[in-house]
């Protein structure tokens, strides 16, 4: 299951930075994040899985695929890349790409295994738990930022509404 | 059984064809879509860590959710400015904006 969502990933995020039609890279993006939703699952996360589900899936894409063709369509000539800028980019990103894992296979995590479901980290992660770490203001506790981005939203419910709005 | 380097290399995947298409990209609506796959990376990082290193503790979970909040907010305006900048200069590619104002 792990090996299918892996190659799953990163098939579909090189894919949706190498494709030429830019609904296309949208698309490929659903995958990614679909992708991602399922390793939470796999991880034991369902209450995240869930959220990166309705929130990026459904909520995100969707707004990426009305602004795509509200905006430019799916004309495809201005799309294409010089390949100068192309060969830099890809040079770029393959050296921090390589640094990276040079460094994280080359240390040794103090880490488990991931198995079946575990029962410490499904513990903390039940929703009546993430719903007391979200709402308490004491040691652990979540409300400040919790507040913030309620405020973070709201503004930005107005300001979008202000910036696209018809003058 | 799943060591904590396969998932660190399948987002270090996805966050540096993110980078890639970040610095290659002509269109900005592309360029936001890098920035989701960088964002969703991050994510990913954080869930994995608290996952493998600390299993009874919550604080990449947390994290991991907040940052969800707020590249929704952070895509949502984004598009509201780029609708904006179309409807004045009927372009959205990078190297054609000039001005900040109209």
């Amino acid at each position: 299951m792990f090996v299918v969502l892996a190659v799953l990933i990163m098939l579909s995020s090189l894919a949706t930075v190498m494709t030429k039609s830019i609904v296309r890279a949208a698309t490929y993006l659903l995958f990614v994040l679909l992708g991602t939703a399922g390793l939470y699952f796999l991880m034991g996360y369902t209450f995240l899985g869930s959220v990166q589900v309705m929130v990026y899936a459904g909520g995100i894409i969707v707004l990426y695929v009305f602004s795509i063709l509200l905006t430019e369509g799916a004309k495809d000539e201005s799309f294409k890349r010089k390949a100068k800028d192309a060969s830099w980019g890809f040079l770029l990103s393959l050296v921090g790409f390589v640094a990276f894992l040079s460094v994280v296979l080359t240390h040794q995590f103090k880490s488990e295994v991931l198995g079946g479901p575990s029962e410490s980290a499904s513990a903390v992660t039940t929703i009546s738990s993430i719903g007391h770490g979200m709402l308490s203001s004491g040691e652990g506790g979540y409300l400040l930022p919790f507040e913030a981005v309620s405020v973070l939203l709201l503004a930005c419910i107005v300001g979008a509404l202000i910036i696209a709005r018809k003058r | 059984m799943i060591q904590i380097e396969y998932l660190l290399v399948v987002s270090a995947v996805m966050m540096f064809a993110g980078v890639f298409g970040f610095l290659t990209r002509r269109s900005t609506l592309a360029i936001l879509l890098s920035v989701e796959l960088m964002l969703n990376a991050t994510d990913l990082n954080f869930a994995v860590f608290n996952r493998m290193l600390y299993p009874e503790g919550y604080e990449g979970y947390f994290f991991a959710l907040f940052s969800i909040a707020i590249s929704a907010a952070e895509s949502a305006i984004a598009i509201a400015i780029m609708i904006n900048i179309y409807r004045m200069v009927k372009n959205i590619q990078a190297g054609e904006l000039e001005q900040m104002k109209w």
